[in-house]
C-alpha cells in the first residue's frame, strides 16, 4: 500500500505550517499580555533598576521584537525551550517528568467517556425516542454543560469528604512520597512493575476521582455522537437483513451496527483530545495532580515565559501527532477510505 | 394451498414529536386491513407510489415490524405468533432483497462474509463450497474473484447480485423482494429481472414483489395488487388489472407509464397526509369519477371478475359508464 505512506508524509508536511502559525501565536499573545516576567520573577517591589536591566539583558528581553522572535524560533528548532524561570529547570525537562501524570490521566478519562459515553449512546439509540433514551439524552447534555471544576469539587466533596472513600487529592498518599521512586511515572505501570499492590491501590483511589471527572466532561459528547451515528446505522437496510436472517438482536447491534457507527466516533474521539487537554488544565488544578496542565496554570501565574511557551507547544504538538495517529487509524477502521 | 396467505394486516408507526412523546403517540396506519395471498411458486406484485405501505408490508410479512395486526399464514402457521425454533426456521425459508444495494450490503464486511454469515446463523455446514454455489446462481462467476472483496469495489449490479446470494444461500421458498432493481441502470436491471425469472424456475421460488414499476410489475409476477395510502385498491391477475384496470387509480397509474399509448390522466394534488387520510374511499380527493357518495365510508373490496377484486363505489353500484 504505497498510498498510506504517502498520505502519511504529506499529513506531516501540513503539521510544519500548522506549527508556524502555532508558536508564533503563542509568541505575540505572550507579548500581548499584562505583566512583565523579570517583575513577576523578582518579587515586583523595592526591586533595584540594576538588577531588571541586568535580567533583562540575560533573558534577552532588551532585543527588538524580530530578534527576539528569530531567537525563540532557532531555539525551538533545535529542541531548547529555554529555563524555567519560576524552577530554573530546563522546561523539557519539566514537561517530561509531568508528562506521564497528565497522559496516565487523560487515557483513563477517556476510558471512563468510552465506557459512560458509548453504552449510553448505543442504550438511547436502541430505544430511540423513548423515555429512556429522553432520559439518557439529558444526561448527555447535563454532563457536557457541567463545568469540569465545579464537578470536580462537588465529587471531592462527597466521595472524599462526606464519605471518606477516596482520597481528595495528588497521585499517591503522603507516605509514598518518600518511599517510592518512580520508574517509567506512569505510577499504575511502576505500581505493577514494583509488585507493591498496596501501591497500585492507592494509586488506583487516587485516580478515580479526577479520571470520573475528565470522562464525564466528555461523555456528553461521545454519548450523543454515538447515539447518532448508531440511529443512522440501525436505519439501514443491511440492518434489517441481518435481522430477516434470523440475528440475535444483540449481535445485531453490537457486531453489525457498532462497528460501523464506530468510525465516526473514532474521528470525534481524535478531535476530543485537544478538549480532553483543556479539561485536564482544570482538573489537575483541582485535584493538585502533578501534570503538563497544571504546570501550565503555575507559569501563567508566574509570567514564566518560555514555561509557557515551551508547555503550550509542547501540548500542541503533542496534539497534532494524536489526531495524525487517528487518522491513519480511521484508514485501518473503514475499509473505503483509500489515500 | 398457497404458500403466503395474508389477512387483514394492519402496520401502525407511533410518531412521536418531540418531548410530547413522554405523554402521547400519533398514530400512523401504514397499511390497512391488507389482505392477499401468494401461491407456491407464484409472483405478487404490490404496486404503488412511494409511502403507500408496500415496503411496510413486505417487513410486516416477514416479522420485522412492531404495531402489526392481523394474520400472516406461511404455510398454515402465523408468522406474527412465532417464536424461537419455529421463527428461526422461517427466518431460512424466507429472505429478501432491498432496494439499494448501497445500503444493504454491510461495508465492513467481505463479500465472502455476508454471503457466510446466514449459514453460521442458523449453524449450517459446508461453508466455502455453498458461498461459491450460491454467488454462481446469482450470476457472480468464478466466485473466487468475489470472494475477498468489499462491497464499495464492486458494481452496483454486482452488489445486487451478491445480496441474492446471500439471500439464496439457506434455500429458501419466500423471497420478499423490494424494489430490487429500481436503483440500478436499465442494461444491468435486465440481467437481474431475467436472474429472478431463472431462479424462480430452477429453485420453485416464490416472490412477493415490490415495485412501483409496472412494467417490472407485467414482466415479472402472476397476481398484482395496487395499494394506495395503505389499502389495496385492486387485485387480480395481472394480464387482466394491468389491461383493464377497473379501480381509477389504477387506470391513472397505468396511462402515465411510458409507452402506454393512452391518454395520460394525471391526477390534481398531492396524496394526502396518512397521518390524516380522507375519510371514506382514500382516494376520492384525487379521483376524477369521485361523487359525494365516496367520502362517505371507505368502499369494500368487491369481486368483479373471476378472482379480480377493487375497492370502488361506483362499481358497486354498476355506475362504471365506459365499460363495453
Amino acid at each position: 500500500m504505497g498510498g498510506i505512506g504517502k498520505y502519511i508524509v504529506q499529513r506531516v508536511l501540513l503539521t510544519i505550517p500548522m506549527l508556524f502559525i502555532l508558536l508564533t501565536a503563542v509568541f505575540l499573545m505572550l507579548r500581548l499580555m499584562p505583566g512583565d516576567p523579570v517583575l513577576a520573577m523578582l518579587g515586583g517591589r523595592n526591586v533595584s533598576p540594576e538588577l531588571i536591566e541586568q535580567r533583562r539583558k540575560e533573558w534577552g528581553l532588551d532585543k527588538p521584537l524580530g530578534t527576539q522572535y528569530a531567537n525563540y524560533f532557532w531555539r525551538i528548532l533545535h529542541g531548547d525551550f529555554g529555563r524555567s524561570s519560576r524552577t530554573g529547570k530546563p522546561v523539557i525537562k519539566e514537561l517530561f517528568t509531568r508528562l506521564p501524570a497528565t497522559l496516565e490521566l487523560a487515557i483513563w478519562g477517556i476510558f471512563f467517556a468510552s465506557l459512560f459515553g458509548i453504552s449510553t449512546g448505543i442504550w438511547a439509540a436502541v430505544r430511540a425516542d423513548r423515555a429512556t433514551d429522553h432520559a439518557i439524552r439529558i444526561f448527555h447534555i447535563g454532563s457536557f454543560a457541567i463545568p469540569i471544576f465545579w464537578l470536580g469539587l462537588i465529587l471531592q466533596m462527597i466521595f472524599a469528604v462526606q464519605l471518606d472513600w477516596l482520597p481528595v487529592a495528588k497521585r499517591v498518599s503522603g507516605i509514598y512520597a518518600y518511599t517510592f521512586s518512580p520508574i517509567t511515572r506512569f505510577y499504575l505501570l511502576d505500581a505493577i512493575i514494583l509488585r507493591d499492590g498496596k501501591l497500585l491501590l492507592d494509586v488506583i483511589r487516587h485516580l478515580i476521582l479526577p479520571a470520573v471527572t475528565l470522562g464525564i466532561a466528555l461523555t456528553g459528547f461521545l454519548g450523543r455522537m454515538t447515539r447518532a451515528a448508531m440511529l443512522e446505522v440501525l436505519d439501514t437496510d443491511y440492518i434489517t437483513t441481518a435481522r430477516s436472517k434470523g440475528l440475535k438482536e444483540r449481535v445485531v447491534v453490537l457486531k453489525h451496527a457498532l462497528r460501523n457507527a464506530l468510525i465516526p466516533i473514532v474521528t470525534v474521539l481524535g478531535l476530543q483530545f485537544a478538549i480532553l487537554m483543556g479539561g485536564a488544565v482544570l482538573t489537575e488544578t483541582v485535584f493538585s495532580w502533578p501534570g503538563v496542565a497544571g504546570f501550565l496554570v503555575r507559569s501563567l501565574d508566574a509570567r514564566d515565559w518560555n514555561a509557557i511557551q515551551g508547555t503550550i507547544v509542547f501540548i500542541g504538538i503533542f496534539i497534532t501527532t494524536v489526531n495524525l495517529f487517528v487518522d491513519i487509524l480511521y484508514s485501518i477502521i473503514d475499509p473505503r477510505v483509500r489515500y | 394451498m398457497s404458500l403466503l396467505e395474508v389477512r387483514g394486516l394492519t402496520v401502525i408507526y407511533p410518531v412521536a414529536v418531540g418531548l410530547s412523546a413522554f405523554f402521547s403517540h400519533r398514530f400512523l396506519v401504514a397499511v390497512d386491513r391488507v389482505s392477499f395471498s401468494l401461491p407456491e411458486r407464484g409472483t405478487l406484485a404490490l404496486v404503488g407510489e412511494s409511502g403507500c405501505g408496500k415496503s411496510s408490508t413486505g417487513l410486516a410479512v416477514l416479522g420485522l415490524l412492531e404495531h402489526v395486526r392481523g394474520e400472516v399464514l406461511f404455510r398454515g402457521k402465523d408468522v406474527l405468533k412465532m417464536k424461537g425454533r419455529e421463527l428461526r426456521e422461517f427466518r431460512r425459508r424466507a429472505q429478501i432483497v432491498f432496494q439499494d444495494p448501497y445500503e444493504s450490503l454491510n461495508p465492513k464486511m467481505k463479500v465472502k462474509a455476508i454471503v457466510e454469515e446466514p449459514l453460521a446463523i442458523h449453524r449450517h455446514r459446508g461453508g466455502p463450497d455453498r458461498v461459491g454455489e450460491a454467488l454462481e446462481l446469482a450470476g457472480l462467476s468464478p466466485p473466487e474473484y468475489f470472494l475477498e472483496k468489499y462491497p464499495h469495489e464492486l458494481s452496483g449490479g454486482e452488489r445486487q447480485r451478491v445480496a441474492i446470494a446471500a439471500a439464496l444461500i439457506l434455500k429458501p421458498e419466500l423471497l420478499i423482494l423490494d424494489e430490487p432493481v429500481s436503483n440500478l441502470d436499465v442494461s444491468i436491471k435486465a440481467g437481474i429481472m431475467n436472474l429472478f425469472r431463472d431462479l424462480q424456475d430452477e429453485l420453485g421460488l416464490s416472490y412477493l414483489f415490490i415495485t412501483h414499476d409496472l412494467a417490472d410489475a407485467f414482466f415479472l409476477s402472476d397476481e398484482v395488487a395496487v395499494m394506495y395510502l395503505g389499502i389495496t385498491v385492486e387485485k387480480g391477475k395481472t394480464e387482466v388489472v394491468l389491461s383493464c384496470p377497473l379501480h381509477p387509480y389504477t387506470e391513472a397509474l397505468l396511462s402515465v407509464a411510458p409507452g402506454s399509448g393512452k391518454e395520460k390522466l394525471i391526477l390534481a394534488g398531492d396524496v394526502p397526509d396518512p397521518l390524516n387520510p380522507p375519510p371514506g374511499c382514500r382516494f376520492h380527493p384525487r379521483c376524477p369519477r369521485a361523487q359525494t357518495e365516496c367520502a362517505a365510508e371507505l368502499p369494500p373490496e368487491i369481486e368483479v371478475g373471476p378472482s379480480h377484486w377493487t375497492r370502488c363505489l361506483l362499481l358497486a353500484q354498476g355506475k362504471r359508464h365506459d365499460e363495453t
